[in-house]
């Protein structure tokens, strides 16, 4: 009773808390300076059609290697905690998919590889972006875990993928960093003609291997919580 | 106010009403979650303006007139980062819970009394 009694008294600070914004923030009728600084200057600087990934990527982009850092750590300890014991109950047992799951995975499974390159090497031009891209491609390989239980993946290659994208990450950072104006700018590459593929500077290299980066590393973290035997 | 606003808060308020509340480690996971999505809603509707579209230029939106077509794009730009982070952090807990499962057989938060005081 007395624990229900401060559920409530909290749920109340909450939602006191809470107020002023439902109340006291009047609907915005323009944009801040701040942003319609981004959206007049962002396609002339970066060239960059989507302006969520202009911020994204080069305005902010020092939150975007802090956010992949954060994203690596949370692997790293999914990794740690859930270690394996070097292959002791293998899943013998285990029935095998069906026909119908078997058959899907192998004619979906590269449409989705596909489908998730697509959505991160074009991340400057539509929504979408490396996070996206790399969890598509994440789903595809869970796909493939669940039609064939038996199937291990390539711990080594999924490391060296991870490792290599973050590090050529932080090299390109450092490229902008000498060739152009500061950590992380795209425009050491040509900006080319606004709205193509090959436009924005370094935005679509630095967003394919961010989707590199996170599609190995959920496909990590996935490999690690599938099937552990109790 | 907009509807999204409305539906975040509410989201905000179901999640820490199910921490709270629920006794099951995987449930008060899934309150956390669904904190996280009010929150990203509220930050969403933050951003919006009343009859402007997303924050892409192509044809339909031409560079000149963006600034006035537009909605903000800070607010999703910090919310995608906001979902990782939350996938992150949702996927260790989860790791978190098969270990305190592992070594105590129960995913009753009153079984584990270590830090009560």
């Amino acid at each position: 009773m007395v624990k229900r009694f401060f559920i409530l008294v909290m749920l109340i600070l909450f939602g006191l808390m809470i107020l002023p914004l439902l109340t006291g923030v009047p609907p915005a009728t323009g944009l801040n300076p701040l942003a319609a600084k981004y959206v007049q200057d962002g396609p002339q600087e970066l060239g960059a059609a989507n302006l969520v990934t202009a911020i994204v990527v080069t305005y902010r982009g020092l939150d975007t290697l802090g956010e992949v850092a954060v994203l690596f750590i949370a692997t790293a300890g999914v990794g740690f905690l859930l270690r394996r014991k070097k292959e002791h109950a293998e899943s013998g047992t285990k029935r095998p998919a069906s026909e119908i799951l078997q058959t899907g995975t192998a004619f979906l499974m590269p449409l989705i590889f596909l489908f998730g390159v697509y959505i991160f090497v074009h991340g400057h031009l539509t929504p979408g972006g490396g996070f996206q891209g790399g969890v598509v491609i994440a789903s595809g390989v869970l796909l493939l875990m669940l039609a064939n239980t038996s199937a291990r993946i390539n711990q080594t290659l999924l490391h060296f993928v991870e490792s290599l994208s973050g590090a050529f990450y932080v090299g390109i950072g450092i490229l902008g960093l000498v060739l152009a104006a500061g950590f992380l700018d795209n425009r050491f590459l040509p900006l080319g003609h606004f709205g193509t593929l090959c436009s924005a500077g370094a935005i679509p290299v630095i967003y394919s291997l961010i989707g590199l980066k996170v599609g190995s590393e959920l496909v990590g973290i996935l490999e690690n919580m599938r099937g552990d035997p109790l | 106010m907009t509807i999204v606003t409305i539906i975040g808060v509410a989201l905000f308020f179901i999640g820490l009403w199910g921490m709270l509340t629920q006794k099951n480690i995987i449930k008060i996971i899934i309150g956390f979650s669904i904190i996280d999505t009010g929150i990203h809603l509220i930050i969403v509707s933050i951003g919006y303006i009343k009859g402007r579209t997303a924050p892409i230029l192509d044809a339909a939106v031409s560079r000149a007139e963006a600034i006035m077509r537009v909605v903000d794009p800070i607010p999703s730009a910090l919310v995608l980062t906001a979902i990782v982070i939350g996938l992150a952090v949702t996927s260790l807990m989860l790791v978190y819970a098969v270990q305190m499962y592992k070594h105590k057989q129960s995913l009753d938060i009153n079984d584990y009394e270590e830090l009560k005081w």
